[in-house]
């Protein structure tokens, strides 16, 4: 009893000082580095719509518009959707049937737990005023500064900057939530939550506002990244990979079955997915109207290829089709589309799709030649289709598509592929790196592991003394 | 008495019920059971993963009748449970040295 409560009491000690000492850098970079001047950036999620204003007169200041307002909240509400129920069905289905509950409630509680971080400081350190480049200031903690009622000009000029702030807290959720198919079945609930909130704050804010935020480097370079490829599926994919080497294959891995308990609960699962990244994609025009439909169609179009892609590939090379590579191949298709959709044509969106389907899929065979167990093939599908995805923009974006973008290799400008590539470099070392760190921290003070006994007993029991389902 | 224990193929439980309650035997214990013997297993897939499942299910049919019914009982499974194939499965005939029934107390052949 006594080294428990030593442990708690080590690790509660370590958290808060953690929290004390980050506020005190933003505090200290505030009054150190001096406010960054916006360049003009590409547009990723907030492009302007093209049209130019009379040569005499001044532009007007921005004004809320009930459609695009009405779009990126239903579009909130739809990525919303993705993690709970999409993620947590998809990823328990393929799960054996005694971890069911324990791996949809560990997407259902990054929900919560990301709702409220984001809210609290994840938004301000992602979005807010920049500090060198790399992070966002706290001037936005608790959303001080952040309406309700009037746009942010820099990210949405025509919604409140509040709606923009939970359509991007949705986007937090679902980055963490993917990572859990790494550690499926094997991973302490506590540290789990410890994980994910130490994950958010110093892996996927920094992230989003290199990527996203105004001021952050890798927007400023040029590099395009619509909706997410690279803060959200190479983050989450690269970070996975880091998770299942360091935690370790499952107890039996190789030996004892390990099938899907209940593949029709994954379909499920991925056709909400299907259904929610319409707001994850469309949504990232944060209008409502040409661009927002452009990326819903390039969405559809890449994901059924990427269906088809593995469908076609999984029964050339084994010999039947399988539902669950149809369904993998969906993923697959609407992670790689992710970071082009707002840039590339539907055409180009089918070489996307296929490219995801075939590269996934050979990325989840030769999984079993290197040995590690990434149990959900997080990284085969959201690191490799995001890879993919972020350097396929760099490819195919053109500006007749979106005029606030750049044009890609084939559309007569290769240097945008080599700012993609970099862009994928920054994503791949923060992640793995970060995630290598974090992951140790927390092994070294509580443990990241269940014991032998809880992990053959199963998480629902041993994590949550509940049974997914009761024999009559 | 006499215990007859017979594993069946699942599909043929119908028809082994009919022909067993038509001879005279009017209670039975069904459980699903997992197993093999000669019969081949086959394969399933899961994205790279491959799984050789060599355990069939099956079902397992459990009688408790007075000796001079086992014989019939026997020769009903043959008859009903048989395909013709391999998989087809087993009868076990033990001896029981004591049967009860819960609700009344009575034994032996009274039980059944």
């Amino acid at each position: 009893m006594k080294t428990i409560l030593r442990q708690r009491v080590i690790v509660s000690l370590l958290m808060v000082s953690g929290i004390v000492a980050w506020m005190i850098l933003g505090v200290v970079a505030n009054g150190v580095m001096a406010q960054t001047t916006t360049e003009a950036p590409p547009a990723t999620s907030a492009p302007a719509p093209g049209g130019t204003p009379p040569a005499a007169a001044p532009a007007p200041p921005p004004k809320i518009d009930t459609g695009d307002t009405a779009w990126v909240l239903t579009s909130s509400a739809l990525v919303l959707a993705m993690t709970a129920p999409g993620l947590a069905l998809f990823y328990g289905g393929m799960v054996r049937e005694k971890n069911t509950l324990g791996t949809i409630m560990q997407s259902f509680i990054i929900l919560c737990l990301i709702s409220v971080q984001w809210v609290l400081w994840g938004y301000s350190l992602a979005f807010g005023p920049d500090k060198g480049h790399i992070i966002g200031g706290l001037e936005w903690v608790g959303l001080a500064g952040v309406a309700m009622d009037q746009p942010n000009a820099d990210y949405a000029a025509t919604i409140p900057h509040q709606a923009y702030m939970i359509f991007q807290a949705m986007f937090a959720v679902i980055t963490v939530a993917l990572i859990t198919g790494a550690f499926a079945e094997r991973m302490k609930f506590s540290s789990f939550l410890v994980f994910s909130l130490l994950w958010a704050t110093f892996i996927y804010d920094p992230l989003a506002h290199w990527v996203w935020g105004v001021g952050g480097w890798v927007r400023n370079l040029g590099a395009l990244d619509f909706a997410g490829g690279t803060v959200v599926h190479i983050s989450s994919g690269v970070s996975a990979l880091a998770c299942a080497l360091v935690m370790g294959r499952r107890r039996g891995y190789g030996k004892e079955h390990m099938a899907p308990h209940n593949l029709p609960m994954t379909v499920l699962g991925a056709s909400m997915l299907w259904f929610g990244w319409f707001g994850f994609n469309a949504g990232s025009a944060v209008t409502a109207g040409a661009l927002a439909t452009s990326a819903f169609v390039v969405t559809n179009t890449a994901t059924a290829t990427a269906a088809l892609a593995w469908m076609v590939g999984e029964w050339l090379y084994r010999g039947k089709p399988t539902v669950l590579g149809a369904a993998s191949g969906a993923v697959a298709g609407l992670v790689a589309i992710t970071p082009a959709s707002g840039f590339v044509g539907p055409l180009s969106s089918i070489v996307v799709g296929a490219g995801a389907g075939f590269f996934c899929y050979g990325a989840v065979l030769v999984k079993s030649r290197f040995g590690y167990d990434d149990s959900l093939d997080a990284f085969g599908v959201h690191g490799i289709g995001g890879t993919w995805g972020a350097l396929a923009t760099g490819l195919f974006a053109s500006k007749a598509i979106n005029s606030a973008g750049a044009d890609g290799f084939f559309f007569g400008n290769p240097g945008q592929l080599w700012i993609q590539f970099v862009a994928v470099l920054a994503a791949w070392a923060l992640a793995f790196v970060g995630t290598f760190i974090i992951l140790k921290v927390i092994d070294w003070t509580m443990g990241l592991r269940v014991t032998d006994e809880d992990e053959q007993l199963g998480l629902d029991l041993s994590q949550h003394e509940e049974r997914a389902y009761s024999k009559g | 008495m006499k215990k007859v224990e017979a594993i069946i193929k699942p599909f043929k439980l119908e028809d082994v019920k009919d022909a067993l309650t038509e001879i005279g035997v009017f209670g039975m214990t069904v459980t699903e059971v997992r197993g093999f013997g000669r019969q081949k297993g086959h394969k399933e897939a899961y994205r790279g993963t491959e799984y050789t499942v060599e355990f069939l299910p099956k079902t397992k049919i459990e009688v408790v009748v007075p000796d001079n019914l086992a014989e019939r009982v026997v020769e009903t499974l043959l008859r009903t449970a048989k395909t013709g194939s391999i998989g087809d499965g087993k009868i076990f005939v033990t001896n029981l040295s004591e049967v009860i029934r819960i609700r009344t107390g009575e034994t032996g052949d009274r039980a059944l």
